[in-house]
């Protein structure tokens, strides 16, 4: 597979002649204190190899032992996820060589996931699919792997490796679908809502931190083309580790376009593991799956079974958060949000924003607003996540306080969000830094208003003849001399009153 | 009580320890004298800690002269197994891939004993990741039997018997997967037991194949192992097989045996491990040892374990699979030996890795990393490990229908006597065979204790006697064993160790 100049075809024409099937591979790193089976920290950022011990640097001897806490986590995580949760299950160790991995093998669950056979409803505009959960299993993450020299920052051509065994065993939980078929024309969209629901749902269980930017969320996805009207599903490529919800729906797309362009050349797919290019927005050929991926599972025997007890698990059920489809609902009616506004909520990935935002005391409707046009544009623009500007919902939340106060107006707001997003501090020291506060002085906004009155007098003869609506000239005139900080609702009595 | 220090017990030896009549730094150092007399030919020792463990030995004293031991084993000193991890000691499990390794941390077991006070001489000699039944896979070179300097001490853990049969430590630690404690002791004539699986931590126990792999004691006596298998036993959290219950006493067990009383209790002989494959000397000792029991009053009656015949094809299935995944962590990139691979300007990982583990591990290593790696492929896991698992579970349910009907099984420990250094090295299976009565006691995960029977008429050579146990039980194979202890040690006016040949002077 050449990793250039990949001839794709026209969405349009893959439905034409293809129904794809999607399958969406989540893996969600625990915030648990300590690792999946030892005691080392978990905190993000140490120093390289300061968090850990013989257990997690694969040491001879060293032995693992089943952190409850990961546990507990995952089977809440499969409660919230619909699934039946085993009643007895092992873990399982798959076998390969990395120099990340202490031990050369990872230490995960195989053919006996702790949750299986649950379902999330998805809603992409107002229509709802149900994604199958296959499973949800509980595994160790691997070292991370730093490739010094070289062009591609990849193994090969490297000059060396560091390898900072900190992450070695944290632990992760495998979310993987079933074949998600029928999707049509929304594959791409429906990918995103899955992975933006379920990282919401990961919130709302505050079992993670759920940061895709971090690698705390991490999506594979695997697409295959059937030719329409085919229940047979098409050979499948995994695309591995896109890391946001944007390039998930990206990756679907780009993945069917080039499905289907070899497909109706008379070519056939290698079932192969592709890499996602966040930059130019395409895959490229990773590894091919082959006989060499034959991980040699087994039942890892330094550990026993995990066995909770029903007691245990309907505890955990009562510790769910409202689930997805009940909470969109209620919320819908609280905040008396029209359909359209939901959905545009919901598909936008604001939900928990907005929630948030209210919280903070702003209204549903200045909630809404903020998210959904500007800062929603934002993210647009510069391609990251609406939850990721830098923009917290306190602070939407401050600099809807300050305009409900009149110390700001919409257009100033916005340059207070210029200054959030540039990080220059709090929303009331934007305001201070950047002197961008409401003129309240009718002194300095008089003496605007007669320069503008001086300055136009035939708009002020026609007001004065009672043309009021030639007021709005004047009106601009005096809020561009204020350079936008004044009142204009103020501005206008005044002239007004002048002209009267 | 006028025996040398080193030709001892262990509970003799704490006895005069806290008499008075001797010191902990003067047995140690008795000990240390000993080894650097005789192991120069038998080379039990791979590594011997003679500053570690004399400060160690003073500490002790120290703590006696205070009044306030820290053990009923204070002060006595004792060899490891080179398999268990060991804090500042090197730690290569008989092979070249571990190789000047230094753990930063003590086995759960080696913690109790130094927390016990018990001064660790050093760490011995074993087959290369304790594969083999001779302790000729070790990398550094063969142990040898002290009762026959050209002949094999049994393995893997042929060091630790060495050492106790060559009075170069009072105990030792070892560890049994398929009779690694057991074989060696009975070649040897020294006790070896294998205790319930799970009953001692196997924390820092390098693991060959860890639903197999138990620690145990090595020692002269079956009280001396009781003494050493309560100390290093029970629960550890940080090995989450090991069982959280205690086991019933295993000293009163030894001690309430030696008394010789057997009256009641129903013994078993394993129809299935004996005969054909059997050396008639050792049979001639195991139904003397067997005659014993009834004359203490036991109840003795065939028993048929249908499914050990399969035991041995069982275990080379389950072992190399867990081996094959066990070792793949030695591959040069964190510790042990790391080899530049020849001809290749400016290597790979990948090819490091391959060098490495290429010139690390010996043949019977790589060949049981073949076995086990094959048997778990794709598409031949199912009919491997797969099936080797049910006839596991046949296997238990072998011993659980015989423990309804007896409370312990007896058996040869080992088909034959010591043979001689090379004789089966070309041949795996005939090794292999040597385990054939050992294995079955890892597949269920029950105790074992091997004791010596006797000499065979045939070869002069020791014979082991072995006893074993439902899961938990532990303290029968000390009873029974201690009774039959007693009752050959008044036949033969003593230990059995006191008829192996002298081995002063044997010194290089």
């Amino acid at each position: 597979m050449s990793a250039t100049a990949e001839t794709l075809l026209p969405f349009d024409d893959v439905l034409a002649a293809f129904d794809p099937a999607l399958g969406l591979e989540v893996h969600v790193e625990l915030n648990t204190a300590t690792k999946m089976f030892c005691g080392c920290s978990t905190v993000f950022g140490g120093e390289p190899n300061t968090q850990v011990c013989p257990t997690c640097l694969g040491l001879p001897g060293a032995m693992p032992v089943v952190n409850g806490k990961a546990v507990e986590s995952a089977i809440r995580i499969g409660l919230a996820l619909n699934c039946r949760i085993a009643e007895w299950c092992r873990f399982a160790r798959k076998n390969y060589f990395y120099p990340d991995m202490p031990k050369n093998f990872q230490t995960s669950q195989y053919d006996e996931p702790i949750c299986f056979d649950g379902w999330m409803d998805v809603e992409v505009d107002g229509e709802t699919f149900r994604v199958e959960i296959e499973r949800a299993h509980m595994e160790e993450d691997t070292g991370k792997s730093t490739h010094v020299g070289g062009a591609t920052g990849r193994i090969h051509g490297a000059d060396y490796s560091l390898v900072d065994y900190n992450r070695a065993g944290i632990p992760l939980i495998e979310i993987v679908t079933k074949p998600i078929v029928g999707a049509g024309e929304r594959a791409p969209e429906v990918a995103r809502a899955y992975v933006q629901q379920l990282r919401e749902l990961i919130v709302a269980l505050g079992v993670s931190e759920a940061r895709m930017d971090q690698g705390n969320l991490r999506a594979d996805v695997n697409l295959s083309l059937a030719p329409k009207g085919s229940d047979v599903l098409g050979t499948r490529t995994e695309t591995k580790n896109v890391n946001s919800f944007r390039s998930v729906e990206r990756a679907v797309r780009f993945e069917m376009q080039r499905h289907a362009a070899i497909l109706q050349g008379g070519g056939s797919i290698l079932q192969e593991t592709r890499h996602w290019h966040e930059d130019t927005g395409i895959t490229t050929s990773g590894r091919e799956k082959s006989d060499a991926e034959d991980y040699r599972y087994f039942p890892e025997p330094d550990l026993v079974p995990v066995a909770p007890s029903p007691e245990w698990v309907e505890e955990l059920r009562g510790t769910l958060p409202e689930n997805p489809t009940q909470r969109r609902a209620r919320l819908q009616a609280e905040w008396g949000f029209s359909d359209l506004e939901m959905r545009d909520t919901v598909g936008a990935g604001a939900l928990g924003l907005v929630e948030e935002t209210i919280a903070a005391g702003a209204s549903p409707q200045a909630a809404r607003k903020w998210w959904l046009s500007d800062l929603a544009r934002r993210a647009n623009d510069t391609g990251v996540e609406i939850g990721e500007l830098g923009v917290s919902p306190a602070q939407v939340a401050a600099v809807q306080a300050l305009v409900d106060a009149g110390s700001l107006n919409d257009k100033l707001a916005r340059q207070v969000f210029d200054g959030l997003v540039a990080g220059e501090g709090t929303p009331e020291e934007i305001v201070a830094a950047r002197g961008l506060a409401i003129v309240s002085d009718d002194g300095a906004l008089t003496a605007a208003v007669d320069a503008a009155i001086a300055a136009n007098p035939d708009v002020a003869a026609k007001i004065r003849d009672g043309k009021v609506a030639a007021a709005g000239a004047l009106i601009g005139a005096v809020m561009k001399e204020m350079r936008g900080q004044a009142d204009a609702g103020r501005v206008r009595e005044l002239i007004l009153e002048r002209l009267a | 009580m006028s025996a040398p220090l080193i030709r001892r017990s262990a509970a003799e030896l704490a006895d005069a320890l806290a008499s008075g009549e001797t010191t902990s730094v003067a047995l140690t150092q008795a000990h240390l004298d000993r080894i650097a007399e005789v192991d120069g030919p038998v080379h039990a020792f791979l590594h011997v800690d003679a500053e570690g463990a004399l400060a160690a030995a003073e500490a002790s004293d120290a703590r006696r002269a205070a009044g306030s031991p820290a053990s009923a084993l204070d002060g006595v000193p004792i060899a490891v197994k080179d398999v268990l991890a060991t804090e500042g000691l090197p730690t290569t499990c008989g092979s070249r891939i571990l190789e000047g390794w230094i753990p930063p941390y003590d086995a759960t077991v080696v913690a109790r004993l130094k927390a016990a006070g018990l001064p660790i001489l050093g760490k011995t000699n074993m087959d290369e990741f304790a594969m083999g039944s001779s302790t000729e896979h070790s990398a550094y070179g063969p142990t040898r039997n002290p009762w026959d300097l050209e002949r094999i001490p049994g393995g893997s853990g042929g060091g630790s018997a060495a050492a106790l049969a060559a009075f170069e430590a009072p105990l030792a630690l070892g560890t049994d997967t398929g009779g690694s404690i057991r074989q060696p002791g009975a070649v040897t004539g020294t006790v070896g037991v294998k205790p319930t699986y799970g009953a001692v931590s196997r924390y820092g126990l390098v693991a060959m194949a860890n639903s197999l792999d138990q620690v145990g004691p090595v020692t002269r006596t079956v009280l001396d192992a009781a003494l050493l298998q309560e100390l290093v036993g029970g629960h550890d959290p940080l090995d989450s097989t090991s069982i959280a219950d205690p086991l019933p006493s295993l000293v009163d067990a030894a001690r309430q045996g030696a008394g010789g009383d057997l009256a009641g209790l129903r013994v078993g002989v394993i129809r299935e491990l004996s005969g054909e494959g059997y050396q008639d000397g050792v049979l001639a000792r195991f139904q003397h040892g067997v005659d014993l029991l009834v004359a203490a009053g036991a109840e003795v009656v065939e028993v048929s374990c249908p499914s050990f015949v399969h035991a041995l094809a069982t275990y080379y299935l389950i072992m190399p699979c867990e081996v094959s995944s066990n070792l793949a962590k030695f591959d040069a990139m964190r510790y042990g030996l790391r080899v530049q691979p020849e001809g290749i300007a400016s290597p790979s990982a990948e090819e490091v890795m391959r060098a490495s583990r290429d010139a690390g591990f010996g043949d019977e290593v790589k060949r049981r990393i073949v076995l086990g790696t094959y048997a778990l492929s794709s598409g031949y896991y199912d009919a491997y490990y797969g099936t080797a698992q049910r006839v596991r579970t046949l296997i238990k349910g072998d011993f659980d229908a015989a423990f309804g009907q007896v409370d312990v099984l007896v058996s040869p420990t080992s088909p034959t006597t010591a043979f001689k250094l090379g004789e089966k090295l070309d041949d795996p299976l005939a090794m292999y065979l040597n385990d054939l009565a050992t294995i079955p006691a890892n597949l269920a995960g029950v105790p074992g204790l091997s004791l010596p029977a006797g000499l065979a008429d045939d070869t002069g050579l020791p014979v082991g006697f072995q006893v074993l146990a439902p899961v938990m039980a532990d303290d029968r194979v000390y009873r029974v064993g201690a009774a039959l202890e007693a009752a050959l040690e008044s036949e033969w006016g003593g230990p059995l160790l006191a008829q192996a040949p002298a081995l002063e002077g044997a010194a290089r």
